[in-house]
């Protein structure tokens, strides 16, 4: 594992009382698969919608890739090489799954103010599209309206979605979110072939999946968090147990 | 081709020939209907490409018929006819006021966006009001028709052909654009917005640039219509005209071409022919037909034509 990818320093985002991210410190190494867990209502969410830009926070700051990204929006964060996926699933359901894809690539490819040649002739939207859509499993399903796909189906297409930007670093609200066990364990699966050349930070429920792929674990406690560590050590870690896994362990 | 471009390419050539027909059956008042009918056409075409394929409501589309009428009616109070420069004083002017009321209406959404671009269509509604010296609420006539070189729009036929060959640009840069990658962004961001910034796109100027197309496209059919009506007055701004060509949209089909162009002629010939000549309560009957296409033809008229699965 490489150099640290994401530096986040006294992260802090309240509505009105609630206090939703509280002083957050958090560092993503390159390479790594990161995951975050806690249980509903901990901020987990609110925390990837700062990191993504879709937030602003009341304090602290966010580093990214050796530059300050605080004050960037969504959209230039996503051209900075940070790219997300949404806890509930969010493709264009009026457009094919290739479509999905290369709108993704077409947001890589330079400004869009081009105004007269076929987007959905060009090979250097397409090709790629397809070859993502392929990577994740897609590949037979490329033709189909989005709207058409399988719940899972669509999870997997959000995820050549991302993969699609070129991405440095991945986040992942929930992947797993409202899938049966086969799906997850395709969706677990396709996440590992991505892991090592990837970076990740993962949020999720399913603690199976956690440990299946996480290299490292951040607990998250109402905004707050309270360990950080490879996955034996939280396991072994008896605040964490009391505080989340304690439902899981009996 | 698909069915549907097969129907539009078979009601642009019945359009084609409605001026030898009603030479024929001498009825030239038909040239009449039908030209304003396609003015009609092209106004809608351009309001479908922010709502139909942007999902932007604007409610005050009718702005830029205003604009692009004043800006054919002014030069020739001032005794300048060139039809040239006229129409490019109808489309840059659109696009620049486009440009302010997108700047300012675009930063929000949903029922405020509706309100803000109809405050803005009705604050130009009142200014013609207000400006006296160009007739203020009586509006004025056009002292003469744009001139146009070799084109002698006085000749009622010259004038149709004109408006149906801009009626066909209109349609076949709208079909370039909406195919291209900014009309992907475009529908990208009418299917979904948060999506399309998550994977990188700065949505709001390519926002902004539609809303000037469709806004120079309007203006354009504006300095059309002053010509056809030769007579120019703040009603051509009125809300009431904006939903009108929203209307034209929603009952043709939104998100197609076709669609604008076949609203506007059921439209207009109900509002201007048929139920007129039958009966004076004719809008209580034309309410309820436009709520029942709203409910049970949810695509519009083009919608109940059957088509082939877009690849």
């Amino acid at each position: 594992m490489g150099d640290v990818l994401l530096e986040v320093r006294g992260l802090t985002k309240s509505f009105g009382g609630l206090i939703a991210t509280n002083r957050v410190d958090l560092q993503i190494l390159e390479g790594e698969s990161h995951a975050i867990i806690g249980p509903n209502g901990a901020g987990k969410t609110t925390l990837i919608a700062q990191l993504a830009g879709d937030l602003r926070p009341d304090a602290g700051t966010i580093a990214f890739a050796g530059g300050d990204i605080t004050a960037l929006t969504a959209p230039a964060r996503s051209r900075r090489g940070l790219a997300r996926s949404f806890q509930i699933t969010s493709v264009f359901r009026d457009f094919t799954a290739l479509d999905n894809v290369a709108l993704a690539v077409q947001a890589h490819a330079g400004h869009s103010f081009r105004f007269w040649r076929p987007a959905r002739r060009d090979g250097t939207l397409r090709q790629p599209a397809a070859a993502v859509l392929e990577s994740v499993g897609l590949g037979a399903r490329a033709g189909v309206l989005a709207a058409n796909l399988a719940h899972g189906e669509q999870r997997q297409l959000e995820i050549a979605m991302v993969l699609a930007t070129r991405p440095r670093l991945l986040l992942l609200d929930e992947p797993m979110a409202g899938m049966g066990l086969e799906e997850s364990q395709r969706m677990i699966d396709l996440l590992r072939t991505l892991k090592g050349s990837h970076t990740l930070l993962l949020v999720e429920h399913d603690m199976d999946a956690v440990f299946a792929l996480a290299d490292r674990i951040s607990v998250m406690v109402y905004g707050r968090i309270i360990a950080s560590g490879p996955p034996e050590e939280i396991r072994a870690n008896a605040e964490v147990r009391e505080a989340y896994l304690g439902e899981d362990a009996r | 081709m698909s069915r549907r471009a097969a129907v539009l390419a078979i009601g642009l050539v019945l359009l084609a020939l409605v001026p030898p027909v009603a030479a024929a059956i001498g009825q030239p008042f038909y040239v009449d209907v039908f030209r304003r009918v396609m003015i009609f056409a092209i106004a809608a075409i351009s309001l479908d490409l922010i709502l139909g394929y942007g999902g932007m409501v604007s409610f005050g589309h009718a702005a830029y018929l205003g604009i692009g009428a004043y800006a054919v009616g002014i030069p020739a109070f001032y005794g300048i006819h060139n039809g040239w420069l006229q129409w490019t004083i109808a489309i840059v002017v659109s696009a620049a006021v486009a440009l302010l009321i997108g700047a300012v209406s675009l930063r929000t959404s949903g029922v405020y966006f509706i309100m803000i671009t109809l405050a803005f269509a009705q604050m130009l509604y009142y200014l013609g009001n207000s400006v006296e010296e160009y007739g203020g609420d009586d509006g004025m006539r056009l002292a003469a028709r744009s001139a146009l070189g070799v084109v002698d729009l006085r000749n009622g036929t010259t004038f149709y052909y004109v408006v149906l060959a801009l009626l066909v640009l209109s349609l076949a840069v709208g079909h370039r654009l909406i195919n291209s990658r900014f009309g992907m962004v475009v529908r990208g961001v009418r299917s979904n917005e948060p999506r399309m910034r998550a994977i990188g796109f700065s949505t709001f100027r390519y926002k902004l640039v539609a809303f000037m197309v469709a806004g120079a496209m309007c203006g354009l059919a504006g300095a059309l219509l002053v010509n056809h009506t030769e007579y120019v007055t703040p009603e051509f701004m009125h809300w009431t005209r904006s939903g009108d060509i929203m209307f034209m949209v929603i009952l043709g089909g939104m998100g197609t071409l076709g669609g604008p162009v076949l609203g506007a002629v059921v439209l207009r010939l109900l509002e201007d022919l048929i139920l007129p000549a039958w009966t004076q309560h004719w809008q209580a009957i034309l309410g309820p037909f436009l709520v029942l296409i709203v409910l049970f033809a949810k695509r519009g008229l083009v919608g109940l034509l059957p088509e082939r699965r877009d690849g």
